[in-house]
């Protein structure tokens, strides 16, 4: 392990992204985002990277997905008015298959609402920003040191699924500056590389095992053609409604396939629990505190903590409602994650919402209230 | 042992830095430390707000609730931010720009800002008085290991004038204690006490 200091959430996730072997990063700085990008800056040049401040959000995720084509591992920085832009060519990466981790720092929205102001508002829009049947992976980090890891999980996750993976911080774990230890080495996942020659039948876009393609990078000696047309396994566009069909299926399948291995959730005090708070990112840390301060009264409160937003863990909130008598869901926004939340749930227990959307991260309080008002006296 | 110092002045006064530096002291102390900040999206002007929260123990909601100690370095920042200190806490004020100190037994004014002037030669060092005050006052962090943050964290060519700040502010506040009969600062640990 490396000596403990003290880093901030959007440093980490530089960090994390550098160990993971990032070698390619273009933005457009934007609060609450701006120090991924000045971290790069600093330091990826001296690592032998490229750093390229370009002029708009959208140009910078252009960028990223022609670098990652050739090559490169890839990420790029924004918050929500950038992450709006970026929309169209999030879905082309995720229509061509191209490996690229888009770091989203979430402020209050709608448009650019308040920028310095933290929010949990930009779930859905991470899951369904752009259109069509595509599937997408996202974690969302609760502390310094789980952005560090978490930003090496995308990394890996987008060259091992071939797809766009959002690293979902809010302003809260963005922002803040605590004590870490990070790692001397960590696992990363190489580029995938073809497995046959253009002699021996290669099709760039022919699905591996696990349903993802081993897509030569440019420069390597193959013909690659790539569009956000939906294509065979050539690359070239078809108007075939079986390869459409098989095209759509493979996008969902390949992450379908992989399971509750990727999902990663955290339960705190749920061993006994009859109650439970669901939340992620900045607003667990709040929510750990309410349940503790719970617990220290003699409640039976437990926090099921989400790292993996998407794809949804569905698995374990199904359980989770089996177990307890009522959910409360803290989110910093009107409500997005509770509607998945009840979904899983499908009616096995009650699922409460706790919503703040005013600029202010949540207060201890403020959840304890909502926990106790969800037990209806059920507390000494 | 938890303690939740907020440092509020207005945007430019560099309360944020000097919050960075005193969390960095603290973790290469060996503690636990967290440091985060609000303020407008102005660059200049305007209320900001730093919090440290240092700790033997994981910190997990990383905002403070009821400080142990506010440091106001204008007359807005001591209006809106004293306002949930503890009974038992501390009021650091910036003896010329709060002009009018909020009621609170437990205030102690420094000419901050006059000091960088005249002892330093710029107001751009008042965060750094400011911080060799607190450092201080608390007794949290060693002032060696606030030195060293110092030197990390300020453009190389000011790390000298930066640490004359730094002592400036230390000797004031050593002064200012000597002359209310005060010992080191050493606040209650624990929750509730708001007032």
């Amino acid at each position: 392990m490396t000596k403990a200091r003290l880093m901030q959430g959007n440093e980490a996730c530089a960090e994390g992204a550098l160990a993971a072997g990032v070698n390619f990063f273009a933005g457009y700085p934007i609060t609450p985002s701006t120090e991924i990008a000045e971290t790069m800056a600093r330091l990826l040049p001296k690592r032998g990277g490229t750093f390229v401040q370009m002029e708009d959000e959208i140009a910078s995720m252009g960028a990223i997905l022609g670098a990652s084509l050739a090559g490169a591992k890839v990420m790029d920085a924004t918050s929500g008015p950038g992450f709006s832009l970026k929309q169209e060519l999030i879905g082309y990466a995720a229509c061509a298959e191209i490996p690229c981790v888009v770091a989203l720092v979430q402020r209050v929205g709608p448009s650019t609402g308040q920028p310095t102001a933290p929010s949990q508002g930009d779930v859905m829009q991470t899951r369904w920003g752009t259109h069509g049947d595509h599937s997408i992976l996202v974690l969302s980090p609760w502390s310094v040191r789980e952005t560090f890891d978490a930003s090496v999980l995308a990394v890996n996750y987008a060259e091992r699924f071939r797809m766009p993976v959002i690293l979902l911080l809010d302003e809260i774990v963005g922002h803040l500056r605590e004590r870490v230890v990070l790692p001397e080495h960590v696992e990363t996942y190489p580029r995938r590389k073809p497995k046959k020659t253009r002699a021996e039948g290669y099709q760039p876009f022919a699905p591996d095992d696990d349903l993802v393609p081993n897509v030569a990078d440019f420069g390597t000696g193959y013909h690659i053609h790539v569009t956000g047309l939906i294509h065979d396994e050539t690359g070239f566009p078809s108007g075939s409604p079986a390869v459409t069909a098989e095209a759509i299926r493979r996008m969902q399948e390949k992450i379908a396939r992989a399971g509750e291995g990727i999902v990663h959730t955290e339960a705190s005090f749920m061993e006994d629990a009859k109650w439970a708070v669901v939340a992620f990112g900045g607003t667990a840390r709040t929510a750990y505190e309410a349940v503790r301060t719970m617990r220290a009264r003699g409640g039976k409160v437990g926090l099921l903590r989400l790292m993996t937003i998407w794809p949804f863990a569905d698995a374990v909130i199904a359980r989770l409602a089996k177990q307890v008598r009522g959910i409360l869901v803290a989110e910093l926004s009107y409500g997005q994650i509770v509607h998945e939340v009840r979904r899983a749930a499908a009616g096995a227990c009650p699922v409460a919402l706790c919503a703040k959307y005013n600029m202010k991260a949540f207060e201890p309080a403020e959840i304890v209230a909502g926990i106790e008002k969800l037990m209806g006296g059920d507390v000494k | 042992m938890k303690q939740q110092l907020r440092l509020s002045g207005s945007g430019g006064q560099g309360v944020i830095t000097a919050a960075i530096i005193f969390a960095e002291a603290a973790v290469a102390d060996g503690l636990e430390a967290v440091q985060s900040q609000s303020y407008g999206p102005e660059a200049r002007g305007g209320a900001s707000k730093s919090e440290v929260i240092v700790s033997d123990e994981p910190i997990y909601h990383p905002h403070v609730e009821h400080p142990n100690l506010v440091l106001a370095m204008t007359q807005k920042a001591a209006d809106k931010y004293f306002i949930d200190l503890r009974e038992d806490g501390l009021l650091v004020l910036d003896e010329q720009l709060v002009p009018k100190p909020p009621k609170f037994a437990r205030a102690f004014r420094i000419p901050i800002t006059k000091l960088a002037v005249e002892e330093v030669g710029k107001p751009l060092f008042a965060n750094i008085v400011a911080l060799g005050a607190l450092v201080r006052l608390t007794q949290l962090v060693p002032l060696e290991a606030v030195r060293t943050s110092v030197a990390n964290r300020v453009p190389p060519h000011t790390v000298e004038p930066n640490m004359k700040a730094l002592r400036v502010g230390w000797d004031a506040a050593g002064k200012g204690m000597e002359k209310q009969g005060m010992g080191a600062f050493t606040p209650k640990a624990g929750a509730g006490g708001a007032r």
